[in-house]
């Protein structure tokens, strides 16, 4: 009784669709990773590049070479000093604190600074300071007949360790940095502890079929969406405003001067990234949790244990590789975010490192947008070498994520 | 039967939400015995076997209606703590399960955080005296502090069952203990099981009809009516249960005519 089913195979068909399939997918991966090569290109060709730089007295005049300038002997330092510096000048420099005492960097340092004066007339980018060498040597000439060219590398030690100047050739980006590690330091301690017990508690303990309960995970889902920028004006209300006693470190007394800015420290701009990052690491801490396999459970309570026995030496354990991974993530889009520390009140200039969470403070993030927002071109080569730099501490990041993950993987085959 | 039963169901109802997933189960489980539990798919073995130490507890929307008595106690009833239950009535899971941890932390971590207040060298002989009784001491006693996971399957749930005795239970329930495993397994599994029964009551659930026969001493048949609700159909002793069912639906299950 029963049909035979007629088949029309048409395989060919079938077949092609799966090409098409093949191809588009590819043509998705394709495009993003273009679209990535695009972008790390655009950085590294302003990262580098050859520069036209003029000086109002020329190294070599002077015998000295920039490359190993603190190296120079300290005599012949002082000496330059001595005979360029105008008289006035050098009276308020001694006045501040002797010549003499100063170290071999400071004096090379005032040495650039007061009696070179590099500066950069303009700059060139990787690809066409490559190709074009002649070309670029000889416009040089022509346009700036006293100038000098040279290449530059603008991401350089220097570069990574010199706080921030408005002469190009000396900005640095070490209080950016040191800032960004504050705010991420702060965010973690913040985010961490507070995302993993209110994930705890929605996963492990939440009756998820009370409306209540519902409510705050759809709350947490949504607020994981709000743009950053209106947790800035929240952390502005709260942290820098409402609470301005407690972030401004006056509540705790003795706090250094001219470190403070009232609730505009790190602490407030850490504590708005903690809330920010907060719905993603309780998100993604709930996923963590909710991959560890019920068995998991079962065994333990089936030994008489209590929940938060089952909790703290078997659910947690097994979840924290992911709440790790998770949270990292989350902190590497802290260390990215801009308009929140906008709005909250990072510095946008300052040369003095964060020491404590009630400085004043900047970060890398706000540091590039400052610079490309000025109107000299040599700037847009400081925030791309900016760029790498935060490039780069991002990967680091998420490098430490992906060896925890392994780590927890080789773990549990041994 | 004169001795009073290890533990006894009166009347037990469980419902998942609305679904009343099984219906009226009266049953008595006599100290010391290897009882099966048998029945189709869906006929509310393990949900049966999971009310007796309150695991069910542990699904948000479940609900139970009646009593089990153990030690002349209804365990549901208020003033009952469930933790201190299944630490008396332990448990063994169809899939193996053991901790993400050393074997010796497998078995000395339920005695540990029951309160267990001794040396070092007391807790190694509870760990010992559990692996020998489950007859995974001569394999293991050389890694003891290598990871559980690595171990096969069957040494795995032995490792369970291992775990289980530690804390020094009355009743072991065992959800399908051998079905993930290979027969040589299987048949370790239920040699053990006989071994154990000179100190425990041990109550298991099984798909395998041939293992019910081969070590239970009693045997409960379960089947579902139209709404898939399950209920106790026969309960003897097993010999009588395979050779003399009383109820022809008994009959037709063991016959191998339906189910």
């Amino acid at each position: 009784m029963s049909v035979r089913p007629r088949f029309d195979p048409n395989r060919a068909a079938r077949h092609r669709r799966a090409r098409i399939g093949m191809v588009v997918f590819q043509l998705a991966t394709l495009v993003g990773i273009v679209v990535l090569m695009a972008l790390l290109y655009n950085i590294i060709n302003n990262a580098f590049g050859l520069a036209a730089i003029e000086y109002r007295i020329y190294p070599a005049t002077l015998g000295l070479d920039l490359e190993t300038l603190p190296q120079t002997p300290r005599e012949r330092l002082l000496e330059i000093l001595e005979t360029h510096l105008s008289p006035g000048l050098r009276r308020s420099l001694e006045r501040t604190r002797p010549l003499t005492q100063r170290s071999n960097e400071e004096l090379a340092a005032l040495v650039l600074e007061r009696v070179l004066q590099p500066k950069v007339l303009d700059t060139w980018p990787l690809v066409p300071s490559l190709l074009h060498t002649q070309d670029i040597v000889a416009e040089v000439h022509a346009r700036f007949p006293q100038a000098e060219v040279r290449w530059v590398r603008w991401l350089n030690t220097r570069f990574l360790t010199r706080p921030q100047s408005s002469a190009p050739l000396r900005a640095g980006v070490r209080t950016a940095i040191l800032g960004s590690l504050w705010l991420v330091v702060i965010t973690a301690a913040t985010a961490l502890p507070l995302g993993v017990a209110a994930a705890i508690y929605l996963e492990e303990y939440a009756r998820k079929d009370r409306w209540y309960n519902r409510l705050i995970q759809v709350n947490i889902n949504n607020l994981a969406g709000v743009p950053s920028i209106i947790y800035g004006i929240l952390g502005l209300a709260i942290f820098v405003r409402a609470l301005e006693p407690l972030t401004s470190g006056a509540v705790f007394g003795a706090v250094a001067e001219g470190v403070t800015a009232n609730g505009r420290t790190v602490l407030s701009g850490g504590l708005t990234l903690g809330l920010l990052v907060l719905p993603i690491v309780i998100i993604n801490a709930q996923e963590a949790l909710r991959a560890v396999p019920n068995s998991l459970r079962e065994a333990a309570y089936a030994l008489g244990a209590t929940k938060w026995q089952v909790v703290w030496h078997h659910v947690l354990p097994e979840a924290l590789p992911g709440i790790m991974t998770g949270t990292i993530l989350a902190l590497s889009r802290a260390l990215g975010e801009t308009a929140p520390l906008v709005v909250v009140g990072a510095s946008t200039f300052i040369t003095f490192d964060p020491v404590h969470p009630f400085s004043k403070f900047t970060a890398l993030p706000i540091q590039i947008y400052q610079w490309t927002a000025r109107p000299q071109p040599v700037f847009r080569n400081l925030a791309a070498a900016a760029s790498l730099t935060l490039l780069l501490l991002l990967f680091l990041s998420n490098g430490i994520a992906v060896y925890i993950r392994h780590r927890a993987r080789q773990r549990r085959l041994v | 039967m004169t001795e009073t039963p290890a533990v006894e169901l009166r009347n037990l109802n469980v419902y998942y939400g609305s679904f009343q997933a099984v219906r009226d189960v009266t049953l008595a489980f006599p100290k010391h015995k290897v009882t099966a539990i048998i029945g189709p798919s869906g006929c509310g073995k393990s949900t049966v076997l999971r009310s007796i130490n309150r695991m069910n507890d542990l699904i948000p929307n479940a609900r139970i209606e009646g009593e089990v008595i153990f030690e002349g106690k209804n365990i549901y009833d208020p003033d009952v703590d469930p933790v201190e239950v299944r630490r008396r009535i332990g448990m063994v899971f169809q899939k193996p399960n053991p901790f993400p941890k050393s074997i010796y932390e497998n078995v000395a971590w339920g005695v540990r955080i029951n309160g267990f207040r001794g040396t070092k060298s007391q807790l190694d002989d509870i760990v010992e005296e559990a692996l020998r009784a489950a007859a995974l001491w001569d394999e293991v006693k050389d890694k003891l502090h290598q990871n559980a996971l690595a171990l096969s399957g069957g040494q795995q749930q032995r490792l369970c069952i291992a775990r289980a005795i530690a804390v020094k239970p009355d009743i072991i329930l065992m959800d399908e203990p051998a079905s993930a495993l290979d027969p040589i397994a299987t048949l370790r599994i239920e040699d053990l099981m006989r071994d154990l029964v000179q100190n425990y009551t041990i109550i298991v659930v099984t798909h395998n009809m041939q293992q019910a026969a081969r070590v239970s001493d009693y045997t409960a048949f379960f089947s579902t009516d139209e709404s898939r609700t399950g209920f106790l159909v026969e309960f003897g002793p097993t010999a009588q249960i395979f050779t003399n069912p009383k109820d022809p639906r008994t009959e037709a299950y063991i016959t191998g005519r339906f189910g």
